[in-house]
């Protein structure tokens, strides 16, 4: 470390007063930000879970689904209209719809239902018990192990359920990429078992799974399942298009990112002030380094080093706390939404670099401005 | 004949304009030998230290030149200006300006750590200056814990660490009882002042006048007389 740094070092940490309140201001601020949007993206990756899990490249629905879980049926014909459409490698059918189980206990549980084309089976779960092709047996579903699996009294191969007054038996125990956001299981099962279970509207095809040829084939898609009336998507648009609903439409999403908004304003405030009343107490000798001769970029790199290391230290324990926090949480309630990701990492470290930036600017202003002349006029 | 350290011509410093104008120096003339303690002395408000800002390359005269070693200070850039304070003037404050938050031995060593020295070398250098001035052992201990006249051989010490042909000492006793000021300056006159060094003084004090090789009176902004000259 240069010398000038270490110095700039010492007169940081040396004033323990100050560098834990300035600490405080900047790990409470990320902390509270990273929390915030963790608990956001955890809603959002939850809410999309039938996009993630299925994975399907393409996703063709009514315009008016605002949501995965809000679907509304799109007419069979539409299947064979998307098979014979240019740039299509192949198109399937989902069901996704939800259903009423009574448990051998004689409770009764609403669980989600998803239906995978019957000679596909595009978009089957990893089965971590049974055998895929027990599916095609006889009132077979399979039971997805996750969160809320033992809301199903945790039901193993050859248990039986009853789904809207049919037997339900279980072939295979299966695990996804994520739970979903309603606190419901999934059942897993073939297309025309879901739909010959489940009380239909006059249509039952939920969604099109497409798969294009090639990427360059997306665009064609869209363009010519839009011409029939009807929306195509790829997943991420799929997820965005989910992600857009909780956040404009509940209200939700605007809370938080209100909730992120001051936490921004919280940490600044606190560490602006604080660095600001730093600089302010050490102005006298900062102006004593100026008149002894230290250039002013030599003190301007002092002042950033100091702001910069403080801001990094916080940012890197508001991270670890907000993370621990998250883990505490997630041991009792496995299913909790939260998420730490590369983007919510990357929010939390640009609010500390403009708080590091706005509070380094301030100082700087301050020590530039200040005439050795002073410190002997005193 | 001695060497001239420092050669003011024709210095002229206002502050403020118009009805607030205030003339601090009026065509002030100065020089200063290697070898010399001079002493600028005067009532309050006489210039003093504008004049000793001036000739140290702190505050720029409206008028006049500063030579210093025969080099013109004021037509420095700004950061020659700062590697020439950095490497040729050693300042004393009048309030010390020691960093609390830094223990004495690293207060010492700020103009070698400025200079881009190595920490731990410039560290060892300032232990060594502590005892010239009589602290030994003290490296350690953070300035409040220090009493003022040690303060005071800290700000020496630090003002010395880099050897500088100059030293500027601004009231060395405002801040010390009268023995301590007088056990100060008396170190100063018989360890700090060589024949390749000059030594500038403000000072209000006469108890300390006896260590003065010159002592210039100042009044008005103006050099007035010579009032003890050994030269």
């Amino acid at each position: 470390m240069r010398g000038i740094l270490k110095l700039a070092f010492k007169l940081l940490v040396n004033d323990k007063a100050k560098f834990t309140a300035l600490l405080f201001g900047i790990t409470f601020a990320v902390f509270l930000m990273m929390f915030v949007t963790s608990m956001l993206i955890g809603v959002l990756n939850h809410a999309s879970a039938t996009v993630i899990n299925i994975g399907s490249t393409m996703w063709v629905m009514d315009p008016a689904v605002q949501t995965v879980a809000n679907s509304v049926g799109i007419p069979d014909y539409l299947l064979d209209a998307v098979r014979s459409m240019q740039g299509v490698k192949y198109a399937v059918p989902l069901y996704s719809g939800g259903g009423l189980v009574k448990l051998p206990d004689g409770t009764y549980q609403s669980v989600n239902v998803i239906g995978l084309d019957d000679t596909s089976l595009v978009g089957r779960p990893e089965l971590i018990e049974g055998k895929i092709k027990d599916i095609y047996a006889e009132s077979a579903f399979v039971a997805v192990h996750d969160a809320e699996y033992a809301k199903l009294q945790n039901p193993k191969i050859g248990s039986q359920l009853e789904l809207n007054d049919h037997r339900a038996v279980i072939v295979g125990i299966a695990r996804v990429t994520t739970s979903g956001l309603y606190g419901t299981p999934t059942l897993y099962t073939t297309y025309e078992r879901a739909v010959q279970f489940l009380p239909n509207p006059r249509y039952t095809i939920t969604y099109v799974l497409v798969e294009p040829k090639s990427a360059a084939d997306v665009r064609k898609i869209k363009q010519q399942v839009a011409a029939l009336g009807y929306l195509a998507l790829t997943k991420e648009e799929f997820m965005q298009r989910t992600a857009d609903f909780f956040i404009y439409q509940t209200g939700g999403g605007t809370n938080m990112l209100i909730m992120t908004t001051i936490s921004f304003i919280v940490g600044l405030s606190i560490s602006g002030q604080t660095f600001y009343t730093f600089i302010l107490e050490n102005l006298e000798r900062f102006g004593a380094l100026k008149a002894i001769g230290t250039k002013s970029r030599d003190l301007v790199g002092m002042i950033l080093f100091q702001a910069t290391f403080t801001a990094f230290t916080g940012y890197g324990l508001g991270v670890g706390l907000s993370s621990l926090l998250i883990w505490l949480a997630r041991l009792r309630l496995p299913s909790y939404a939260a998420m730490v990701t590369y983007a919510n990492l990357a929010l939390g470290f640009a609010m500390v670099v403009v708080i590091a930036a706005i509070s380094s600017y301030v100082g700087i202003r301050r020590v530039l401005q200040i005439e050795p002349f002073d410190i002997f006029r005193g | 004949m001695p060497n001239v350290a420092i050669n003011a011509k024709g210095l002229v410093k206002w502050f403020g304009e118009g009805d607030a104008k205030t003339s601090a120096l009026k065509d002030v003339e100065l020089e200063t030998y290697f070898g010399e303690m001079v002493y600028i002395v005067g009532p309050s408000g006489s210039g003093k230290t504008t004049l000793l800002s001036v000739l140290s390359g702190i505050l720029k005269p409206n008028s006049g030149s500063v030579l210093v070693e025969n080099v013109d200070i004021w037509s420095l850039s700004a950061d020659d200006l700062a590697d020439f304070r950095l490497n040729k003037i050693g300042f004393v404050f009048q309030d010390f300006h020691l960093f609390p938050r830094l223990n004495t031995a690293e207060n010492v060593a700020i103009p070698l750590i400025l200079k881009k020295k190595d920490w731990d070398e410039s560290i060892h250098e300032a232990s060594n200056y502590l005892e010239i001035v009589g602290l030994k052992g003290r490296a350690e201990l953070p300035p409040v814990k220090l009493s003022g006249g040690e303060q005071q051989r800290v700000a020496i010490a630090r003002a010395m660490v880099s050897k500088p042909d100059i030293l500027i000492m601004d009231e060395p006793t405002a801040s010390l009882d009268g023995d301590t000021g007088n056990a100060i300056l008396n170190f100063v006159h018989k360890n700090i002042l060589n024949a390749d060094r000059c030594i500038v003084v403000v000072t209000h004090d006469s108890r300390i006048y006896e260590f003065a090789t010159r002592i210039l009176h100042m009044e008005d902004g103006r050099l007035t007389g010579i009032e003890k000259s050994t030269a």
